[in-house]
């Protein structure tokens, strides 16, 4: 099922001027605050009437400036798990579950609800009241209550914005699984590029109201014309990976199209795909295969772009087998080594610099 | 029962029915108005407020004077009432209940209003887009959420009904076993010499079921605040 979303709306001192796509999987609207991300997702919901524009969902036209059609909220067939979990407190989580269930419409692929509790470790929640949950159990009781309601797409706007560190890392392989076993397409917002590296397989860029591109999430994360975007301290490649052994000494070994990674222990079945997420910075570049250092991933690579920045700093963007990476070096260090596009070169990548929040 | 006498306890057993009917017959406007002007903008709501809170302000004796021109028998809405429904307001137990629930109705509007007011609409937002009309997020969302709210209005208001005397006395008059109240039973009482204890037992009475009505609004409003914050 596709969606296809072109919107114009101005308001104080901002206006949105946006037009993408989006299918099945995860596509991730990206940006910093202010620049429509959060309007955008109203506008899918139809919490915000935009004043011009089209949003079509599937066959179903839920708003048409033109042809006067804007379907009511309740109407939509849209799941929406907002940055808070705005769980009824009056309800228990059996019933706030339930809620949505009674207006399901015939059509949606129904889930069931004991697969949606089991897909979100709920079975011992279920009972309690929602004041008696932590934010990160309430998070995951939205989520399958929004998901109950066989959604025809399912809306998440900063889910984990709200939530610590540990509590993120407590629901992402939820959210990975989520993508990975139901048919539900999911339009997430956010603006940490850690999670959108890893959740998301499209990308929508959003600024000041406008998308600069969008596309495959490692086609946009490895084109250095992003990295101001992005910001240079998250920038970096996703790769995608498939788990060949575990180590006994607890390193996992990633099969990629270039190579081989060794990364700290990797959850997961032998056959499993992951995605990896390389941070730019994270990568060192050698012209020589270097033997004797420590880093256990060296890959060979040959340098596609140079993009020099204002300050010392260079992003070069580095072709290795079919992926793609993005090294953070001086541009020094550039004019040293005589980089230039077609070098060939070898990227260095320290085995611990990948944390787990950047598997999956 | 020879503690009251006869037309006492005529007295007593009308106010709690004039005050039960009162409550009754305002309680679903009271929501509806509650509602609207808690939760929708639209030109004239202040008006309605104003409006609303009216009798509050007002004089009793003018309200009921009001009631009188408009709601006696050849006033053009009792008359209307009396041919169509049968039903005679002026110098009736039933006009009592009019002026009573009139009077009460600003009590029980903002009660009403401040606990739809305290109930977040990020969740009447997030029950819509889980597939509810309008409609029913009111029913299963916000009216679950305010019951203690339209609870402690509804006490306020019986509290207010049962002590009502301007506006009653002016509309209905006070006829004993037919339109006299507690308060206006007391105030007969007070002009005949030699009735003092008569009248003491019904200030009793008056002033505990004032008392009780004032404890279980506040045990109310106590349990609002728990289940609206937790």
């Amino acid at each position: 099922m596709g969606i296809s979303v072109d919107i114009q709306h101005a308001f104080r001192g901002f206006s949105l001027d946006a037009r993408f796509e989006a299918h099945a999987g995860v596509t991730a609207l990206f940006g910093r605050s202010g620049s429509g991300k959060t309007t955008l997702i109203n506008a899918i919901a139809g919490v915000l009437t935009p004043q011009s524009g089209r949003i079509v969902v599937g066959d179903r036209v839920l708003f048409d400036r033109d042809a006067g059609i804007n379907v009511p909220v309740h109407k939509r067939g849209i799941g929406y798990v907002f940055q808070e979990p705005r769980l009824f407190p009056h309800l228990s989580v059996a019933r706030n579950l339930r809620y949505g269930m009674r207006f399901r419409t015939s059509g949606a692929a129904a889930l069931g609800f004991d697969h949606v509790v089991d897909l979100l470790g709920l079975s011992t929640l279920i009972d309690r009241a929602p004041a008696a949950l932590s934010g990160g159990e309430k998070q995951r009781v939205a989520i399958g209550r929004a998901l109950l309601s066989s959604p025809d797409i399912l809306l998440m706007d900063e889910p984990l914005a709200a939530l610590d560190a540990p509590r993120k890392a407590e629901i992402l392989p939820f959210l990975a699984r989520l993508r990975d076993e139901v048919a539900v397409p999911i339009v997430y917002v956010s603006h940490s590029m850690g999670e959108v590296a890893r959740l998301a397989s499209h990308m929508v860029m959003l600024k000041d109201g406008a998308v600069i591109t969008q596309g495959h999430t490692e086609a946009v994360l490895s084109d250095p014309e992003m990295v101001p975007w992005v910001g240079v301290r998250s920038a970096g490649s996703v790769l995608s990976a498939r788990l060949d052994a575990q180590e006994p000494d607890g390193l996992s070994r990633l099969a990629i199209s270039g190579g081989v990674l060794y990364m700290p222990k990797v959850a997961g079945d032998i056959g499993a795909q992951v995605r990896v997420r390389v941070m730019a910075q994270d990568v060192m570049l050698s012209l020589s295969e270097p033997s004797d250092m420590s880093a256990l991933n060296i890959l060979r690579c040959r340098v596609l772009s140079i993009r020099k920045g204002d300050g010392p700093g260079a992003i070069v963007q580095l072709e290795c087998g079919t992926d793609r990476l993005l090294a953070r070096v001086t541009r020094r260090s550039v004019a040293r080594l005589a980089l230039d596009a077609g070098s060939q070169c070898y990227a260095v990548l320290k085995t611990v610099s990948v944390g787990p929040v950047d598997i999956g | 029962m020879n503690f009251f006498g006869p037309e006492e306890w005529a007295a007593i057993k009308l106010s709690l029915l004039v005050a039960v009917w009162a409550v009754a017959v305002s309680l679903p406007l009271g929501v509806y108005v509650a509602y609207v002007l808690a939760r929708k903008q639209f030109w004239g709501r202040q008006v309605l407020n104003a409006v609303v809170h009216l009798p509050l302000v007002l004089p009793p004796v003018v309200t009921g004077y009001v009631l009188l021109l408009w709601f006696g028998r050849r006033a053009p809405i009792g008359e209307f009432l009396e041919n169509t429904f049968g039903l005679v307001l002026a110098f009736r137990w039933t006009g009592a209940v009019l002026a009573a629930a009139i009077m009460a109705f600003p009590l029980m509007v903002r009660s009403i209003r401040l606990a739809i007011e305290a109930v977040d609409p990020k969740l009447e937002q997030a029950a819509e887009t889980l597939g509810a009309s309008r409609f029913y997020v009111f029913a299963t969302v916000t009216l679950p959420l305010i019951i203690p709210g339209i609870l402690a209005g509804c006490v306020l208001a019986f509290a207010k009904a049962l002590g009502e005397f301007g506006a009653t006395i002016t509309f209905v008059a006070n006829i004993p076993n037919k339109t006299q109240t507690i308060p206006s039973a007391i105030y007969a009482l007070m002009q005949v010499p030699g009735s003092e204890t008569a009248t003491a037992r019904l200030v009793m009475v008056s002033v505990a079921l004032s008392v009780c009505a004032l404890l279980v609004s506040e045990w109310m409003a106590n349990r609002m605040a728990k289940k609206v914050s937790g």
